[in-house]
This record gives structure tokens, C-alpha cells and sequence, in this order.
């Protein structure tokens, strides 16, 4: 008997994971955070992450199609999915719709396509998208809604459906009732203007028990989704571990120096996105270091820029700045970090 | 022995070797025609040195080992040689290779065998010439001269390993043979311990083969010089390199062998052919064979003669089962695929596995590397398989080598878990043969360049000498040519000259 000519690739035994597959742990690893996200904020995260699908998967065709490749297998792989999903949940809830749009068809037509596609971006494609409007429209990108809790008359879904794709808001509401500074943005501002960290938390709503009234449940969230995710083997200890050790050390170091003029490591660890940022983005195994050491120090490095920006730097949040920056790094990380080989006397590289 | 030690990544796989070792090993026979490749070992191929219509006996040699490193090839049943041609061989390249072509007489007719002294009584050097007559390579699937490894090249070898470790999902040939012809591998052991005068031997066994484990460790009770080792199972524990780290915690130093350790890793089937080749006179003309995988009826293993055609055995287990897709020749794991059946057996063949089109890996199903970097988890020669994969893509030879591509065994790890489905030792061994052929390219260029430089400058060197030997006539003739005194004199110099001259350019050419 003869077999067919072409060729068939080893091992011969059947595959055990997928891209698909891994991309669609990573989304259903979000789906904790996403639902807490809704019941402390309302709908608006949602509109998000339903407008910059729709964006993702668009984009994505096209930008493919122009290249001549295959479009299903493609878009069946769910890279731009978890790109969607992870700009849209950095964007304010209730963005406009074409704030969105912009965002994500960067992410992934110029961070991503352009430099050949999945695999091939040496940044994080989400994170380059949401710089682009964050540097583009920063008015639109510092209104965030209030948590329900704190809010007078919360939108309904159709209605956060409505605000994002026309601008218009229900009657009852006014647009200084949906835009509030974030915990992260107060306590910077504040803090700049020499008040002491008592002063800025003490009956401010926002501040929650640690870090923000509703999104340190969100983080929490993140957090479980996260370690459900090492769990499943899908991504590796190293970088959330030295990302929130580092933050972690850093922030203690200088709440241990000056209590009242820094903010507490628990704020740090559960406030804006760190959690967010330490499992699912910094994570992007594409642009992320690769080395076992390399990913140890990738990590220290976003926690430490992460930890530089907030304090001193010109941003409230700075996950997607360390993270770009810590991009950059990751192919002399990893050309420097490379793991002595069985046999090799000394790793001279 | 006591302490284990344990190899960086490594993964486990279903094995499946329940399969195919439930049923006691069966005898093929003789099949009606047999095919056997002088192309079978690692080297150069065998000579043929019978001709068309010649009368061959059982273990008559039938192909000449030509080099070093080489293994000559012997008749496997008595019959007539009926012709020599190209034929589809048992390799990755798929290549046609010369086959002696034997028609078997039925009779089964040894050629004479003498016996020989105790093997004790027989020099070392001598045993291994025995070894190298019996066409004798490892039978592990790397197919190497025996003999090669069995010089212990000054040496004082603290070990002779023998690996059983059978690390590759669905293969139990060498399982098969643990359980049932302990004694023969024990046989072997005595003989290669003697050939490298090693201090001891160890049977290193993965434990997932109990029965092999127990039939070889009343031995270990009898001979103090004997250790059967249970290892745990993870592939690739048989790598030779693994294995000894394992047993040892040392690792074989890059570009170098075991031997730098003072051990010697031999294959338990290769020990037992040892024993038949020593004892028993008997060549290297049969192994045993596992048939199966989910695209075989009844999966089973065959002691088979090499050179008969695989689809010989494909019948004995039952045939192909409708859906059965590839037919690798190997373990899943290192196995190549073979266009067809009609090929012959070899020494190397350990296991013929039918597959589904459910293991389907090809470029329908490949997908970009995202870096996720499981294969530098899983690698067990702690390589970073993403980089050699980028590197290898991009024909950047200079980082390959950086990156110690010539390091990696190609166990197949880093592809298994890759999900992206990228086959991953493919790339590494493009790498591997253009970095080959680009050295060779520079070695033929530095050669060619050294070569030039030697001419232009003996050319040199004559032009200043014919110089310098005109000047000195011309001298001469001024300085006194009334003097017939000076005149001869002059004649004598310029004969030693050219006598010099002559000599040195003898010397150049």
C-alpha cells in the first residue's frame, strides 16, 4: 500500500493544544472580572467589549484579506478577540464608539498586521491601541463612570448602547453625573497638591476598603481569573509574580518612608489595572520575554515603571506604558538571559 | 546506585504500550523474496560483494563494510541472489538505495560456523573485530556501529549502561525482549563488559515495564558487577544523554560522547545481538519488530528477517484497518513516515506504527508561534526552541549556533506541546545540514585559497632567484672574463645553483 506523498509533520500523536484553544482560556479567564466589572459599574463594559469586537474581528478580516491569507482560520484563532477585549476594558465604560474604533483597528492593523500578524508583533497590540487614544483624546479617555453605588440614576443597557454610538445622553442625566476621576487619578492629584494620604481617603466614596470602591472587587476578580489561568498551565508564574512582587516591594519600601505621602501597597496591588495588567497583559506571550529568567526580570521591570509612573510620572495608571516599554526590551532580555545549555560548560553567547 | 537524578523538561505521553505487548513475540518465517539494503547503519554503505544469480547460505556476507565507521550486511536465509537494484529504502529522504535481492531456497542453510574460544579467552580487540564481522549496529533506532562503541579508547570505563528504557509511546520491542530472552541480553552484557573491561553494567528500565524489571533483577542478585536500575517514566529518558544524567547527574559535555565520562550506553537489544554474534556465531540478520498503532488490526510484535518488506507484517498483524493514514517507521516522537509498504525492514526498524488522521499535524494545520514558550519548558537540553525556530526561519546561521542548535537531539518535545502545531525539529534539522554544507563550503574555499597562495608565492621566490643568478653572471663576466681561473669557477657556481634550484623546486611541487 502507498501512502500519501505529502507531507505529515512529528510527533505523530494527536495534538494536545491549539492557539484557539489558548485564546480561549484567556477569555473565559476574563469573564469573572468582566461580570464584576458590570455589577459594580453597569453596562457600559460591555458596550465596550461588544463595539471593539465587532472593531477586532473587522479589522482583522480586512487587514488579512488584503494580505492574502485565509481569513477564517485566522479570526478562529481569538488573537483579536482577547486584544478587544482587553483594550475595551481599558477604555472608560461608556466610550464613544468611534474612540473605540480607532483604538482597536490600530491595535490591530499597525501593532499587529502590519508587522506581520499574530506572533510577529513586538508589541502588545492592545496596549499600543489604547496609548494611541490616550495620548489622541485625552479628555474623552479621564471620564470614568461612577460606580453604581455612588451613582444617582444608572443607564440601562440600551440607553449606555445609545450614549456610546450617538453621544446622547437619557434626559435625567447630565454628563458631569457619568464622569468621575478614577482612586488612582485623585490620590495623584491630590498627593500633588501636598495633601496627606489621609486627608484624600477619608470620606471619599471612591476609596472603597483599599483601592477603589467596586474595582478592587474587579481586581479580585481579575485575580482569581488569573491564577485559574496558571492553573490551566496557559500562562507562566514568573511575570505576574515579579510584577506584583516588585509593585509590591517598591510601594512598601515607600509607604515605609513616608506613610502619609504614599499610597499603601495594597492600594497599589488592587487599584487602576494591576491585576488586569500582571496576568493578562504583561502575559502577552508574543511580546513579552520568553527566557524563564527573562520573564522574571520583564516582569520587576513593568512593576517598577508601573510603580515610577503613578508616583512620579505624568499618567494616573501605567500599565500600558510599562508594559510598551518593557516590549522594547524583551529580545536583549532574552538574547542576555539565555538558560546554560545541558552540556555547555559556560553560557558564553 | 541508590540516588536518581533528574533531566530539565521532558513531558509524559499516553503510551500505549499495552497495545502490542499482550501477545507473545511471533516468528515472521521466511517471506518470498527478501530485500536487504546495503545502506542500513550510520556510514557509508555496504559493498556488495555477490553477484546476480550467486547461491547465498543463512549469515553468508553479502555487503562489505568499506570505512571506519561502517557495518558489513549478511544473507538472512539461504537462496539465490536474483538481482541488485534500487529500491524504496526505510529513510527520512526516501531516496531509492541499493537492495540485494534474495529469493529464498526454503532451506534456512547457515553457512559453516566455527565456534569460537570463551569469550573470556578472547582479546578485546579481537571481540570487537567479531562484533564489526556481524554486521553488528544499536539497535535503538540511531543504527551506529556497534563496535566503534565498544573500544574503550583509553578509557577507564566506570559503566557500561545498557538502555532499556523504551521511552517512546507504543514501541515494547525492546519491552518484549527484556521480558522474554533476559539471558541473551545478560549474555551480551558479560561480553561487552569484558570488550571495554568496564567496572560495571547497568540495565537502566523505565517502570512502567514491570515484567521486564523483574525478569532481569534476579540477575542483579548474582552478579555483583550488575545493576538493574528502575527509572521513572518521562520521555525522553532514553536519550543517551538523559539517561545518563539520570543515573549519573552528570551531563555529557556538548560535541562530546559519553566516553568523555568514562560510559558507554549500549541498547539492551544490541547486547543480546552481541551474545548471538559471540556465542552463537550468528550475524546480524533478524530483530524483533513492534506492528502498531490504532491503524493496524491486531497489533502484536514479530521477530523479523531484514530485508523482508514491511507489508509482510503489516499482514501478520491483521492487516490495515479502514482508516489507517501513515505508516512511520519509529517511535511517534522521532519516527519518519514512509511513502510505502513494499520497503524493507532494516536493522534500525523497532517499530512499524499505522496512524489515524486524527494525530493529522501538516501546514493545514500549522498556525504563527506566539511564544508561548512551552517548548522551553519541555526542552530537555534546556535550548530555547522558540529562538532556534525564529532563527532558522530567517537562515540566521550565526544565532542558530549562538543559540547551540548542534545541542538538540530532536526528541520532538518542543512540537508535541507547541500550539501552534509548528514542526519545530524540521526547522533545526534544515538548520543543522546548511550549516553542514556551508562549512564544508568554507573548508573546500579555504583550501582552494591556501592552495593560490602556495603558488604565487613559489613563483615568486623563482623569479627573485633568476634575478639574483643573472646579476651574479653578469658580475662574474665583468670582474675577470680573461681569467679562465675565475671563468671556471664561475661555471661551477652557477651548476650548484642550478642544482639548488632544481632541488627546491622538486621540494615545492
Amino acid at each position: 500500500m502507498d501512502f500519501d506523498q505529502h507531507q505529515h509533520y512529528s510527533p505523530h500523536i494527536p495534538a494536545s493544544s491549539t492557539v484557539s484553544n489558548v485564546m480561549l482560556k484567556v477569555v473565559l479567564a476574563l469573564v469573572p472580572g468582566i461580570i464584576t466589572y458590570i455589577a459594580f459599574f453597569g453596562w457600559g463594559v460591555l458596550v465596550n467589549i461588544i463595539i471593539a469586537g465587532i472593531a477586532a474581528l473587522g479589522s482583522e478580516a480586512v487587514a488579512v484579506a488584503l494580505r492574502r491569507q485565509p481569513v477564517a482560520p485566522t479570526l478562529m484563532d481569538g488573537s483579536a478577540l482577547v486584544t478587544a477585549i482587553l483594550l475595551a476594558l481599558a477604555l472608560p465604560p461608556h466610550s464613544a464608539w468611534w474612540l473605540i474604533v480607532v483604538g482597536t483597528t490600530f491595535a490591530i492593523i499597525i501593532a499587529k498586521q502590519l508587522y506581520g500578524g499574530l506572533g510577529y508583533n513586538p508589541f502588545n497590540p492592545a496596549m499600543a491601541g489604547y496609548v494611541v487614544v490616550l495620548i489622541s483624546f485625552p479628555l474623552e479617555m479621564t471620564r470614568w463612570n461612577p460606580p453604581l453605588s455612588l451613582a444617582d440614576a444608572p443607564m440601562s443597557l440600551l440607553e449606555s448602547f445609545q450614549y456610546s454610538l450617538t453621544g446622547i445622553l437619557p434626559e435625567r442625566l447630565d454628563l458631569d453625573m457619568i464622569s468621575l476621576a478614577t482612586p488612582l487619578d485623585v490620590m495623584r492629584t491630590q498627593l500633588d497638591l501636598g495633601n496627606s494620604l489621609d486627608t484624600i481617603t477619608t470620606g471619599n466614596g471612591i476609596f472603597g476598603i483599599v483601592a477603589g470602591t467596586g474595582s478592587e472587587w474587579v481586581s479580585l476578580a481579575f485575580l482569581a481569573g488569573g491564577l485559574w489561568l496558571l492553573f490551566e498551565r496557559i500562562i507562566d508564574w514568573r511575570i505576574p509574580a515579579s510584577l506584583l512582587a516588585s509593585l509590591l516591594l517598591l510601594s512598601g519600601l515607600f509607604s515605609l518612608i513616608d506613610s502619609s505621602n504614599f499610597a499603601s501597597p495594597a492600594f497599589h496591588l488592587f487599584a487602576g489595572a494591576t491585576m488586569l495588567g500582571a496576568f493578562f497583559i504583561a502575559t502577552d506571550p508574543v511580546s513579552a520575554s520568553t527566557t524563564p529568567v527573562g520573564r522574571l526580570i520583564f516582569g520587576a521591570g513593568c512593576g517598577i515603571l508601573i510603580y515610577v509612573i503613578r508616583t512620579w510620572g505624568g499618567y494616573p495608571d501605567g500599565i500600558a506604558f510599562s508594559v510598551l516599554l518593557m516590549n522594547m526590551a524583551a529580545p536583549l532580555i532574552d538574547y542576555y538571559t539565555q538558560p546554560r545549555v545541558i552540556g555547555q560548560q559556560k553560557n558564553r553567547s | 546506585m541508590g540516588r536518581l537524578f533528574n533531566f530539565p523538561g521532558g513531558i509524559h505521553l499516553e503510551e500505549h504500550k499495552s497495545v502490542s505487548n499482550g501477545t507473545a513475540v511471533r516468528k515472521s518465517g521466511i517471506p518470498a523474496r527478501l530485500f536487504v539494503p546495503l545502506d542500513q547503519h550510520i556510514g557509508p554503505a555496504a559493498e556488495c560483494i555477490v553477484s546476480k544469480g550467486e547461491k547465498v547460505l543463512k549469515g553468508q556476507t553479502i555487503g562489505s563494510a568499506t570505512e571506519y565507521i561502517s557495518a558489513p550486511v549478511h544473507a538472512p536465509t539461504s537462496g539465490t541472489v536474483i538481482d541488485i537494484q534500487k529500491f524504496p529504502a526505510a529513510h527520512a529522504s526516501a531516496l531509492p538505495s541499493d537492495v540485494v535481492i534474495i529469493e529464498p531456497d526454503g532451506k534456512d542453510e547457515w553457512q559453516t560456523r566455527t565456534p569460537l574460544n570463551n569469550y573470556r579467552d578472547i582479546d578485546p580487540s579481537e571481540l570487537r573485530n567479531i562484533v564489526r564481522g556481524a554486521g553488528i549496529v544499536g539497535l535503538g533506532g540511531a543504527a551506529f556501529p556497534t563496535f566503534v562503541k565498544l573500544n574503550p579508547v583509553g578509557h577507564d570505563i566506570k559503566a557500561l549502561i545498557l538502555n532499556g528504557a523504551e521511552c517512546e509511546p507504543w514501541i515494547t520491542c525492546d519491552d518484549m525482549l527484556m521480558r522474554t530472552r533476559h539471558g541473551d541480553i545478560i549474555e551480551g552484557a558479560r561480553v561487552m563488559r569484558h570488550a571495554l573491561q568496564a567496572a560495571r553494567v547497568i540495565i537502566a528500565i523505565e517502570d512502567n515495564k514491570p515484567q521486564a524489571i523483574s525478569a532481569l533483577k534476579p540477575y542483579a542478585d548474582k552478579y555483583e558487577w550488575l545493576t538493574v536500575q528502575e527509572i521513572p517514566t518521562r520521555y525522553p529518558t532514553g536519550g543517551e544523554k538523559q539517561l545518563i544524567r539520570i543515573l549519573t547527574g552528570q551531563d555529557v559535555p556538548s560535541h562530546g560522547l559519553p566516553l568523555d565520562l568514562d560510559l558507554v550506553v549500549q541498547n539492551v537489544a544490541t547486547a543480546a545481538a552481541v551474545h548471538h554474534a559471540i556465542n552463537e556465531m550468528q550475524p546480524l540478520i533478524s530483530r524483533i519488530i513492534t506492528v502498531t498503532g490504532p491503524g493496524v488490526k491486531s497489533p502484536c510484535n514479530i521477530e523479523a528477517l531484514i530485508g523482508t518488506p514491511m507489508s509482510d507484517l503489516i499482514d501478520m498483524a491483521g492487516g490495515y484497518t479502514r482508516d489507517a493514514d501513515r505508516l512511520i517507521m519509529g517511535g511517534p516522537m522521532m519516527g519518519i513516515t514512509l511513502k510505502t509498504d513494499v520497503t524493507p525492514v532494516i536493522k534500525a526498524t523497532n517499530c512499524l506504527l499505522v496512524q489515524t488522521p486524527d494525530a493529522k499535524r501538516d501546514a493545514t494545520t500549522t498556525r504563527a508561534c506566539i511564544r508561548c514558550g512551552e517548548c522551553v519548558k519541555v526542552c530537555p537540553m534546556r535550548l530555547l526552541p522558540q529562538q532556534l525556530y525564529w532563527y532558522s526561519r530567517s537562515r540566521n546561521f550565526d544565532q542558530l549556533q549562538r543559540h547551540h542548535l548542534f545541542d538538540c537531539i530532536e526528541c520532538g518535545c518542543c512540537a508535541e506541546v507547541c500550539p501552534s502545531h509548528i514542526p519545530l525539529v524540521q526547522y533545526y534539522r534544515f538548520g543543522k545540514s546548511e550549516i553542514w554544507k556551508k562549512e564544508q563550503e568554507t573548508l573546500k574555499a579555504d583550501r582552494a585559497r591556501m592552495r593560490t597562495e602556495a603558488r604565487l608565492e613559489r613563483e615568486e621566490r623563482i623569479k627573485a632567484e633568476r634575478k639574483a643568478r643573472h646579476a651574479r653572471a653578469k658580475a662574474a663576466k665583468a670582474a675577470g672574463s680573461d681569467s679562465k681561473q675565475t671563468e671556471i669557477k664561475a661555471a661551477v657556481a652557477r651548476a650548484k645553483a642550478r642544482k639548488a634550484e632544481q632541488k627546491s623546486a622538486t621540494e615545492d611541487a
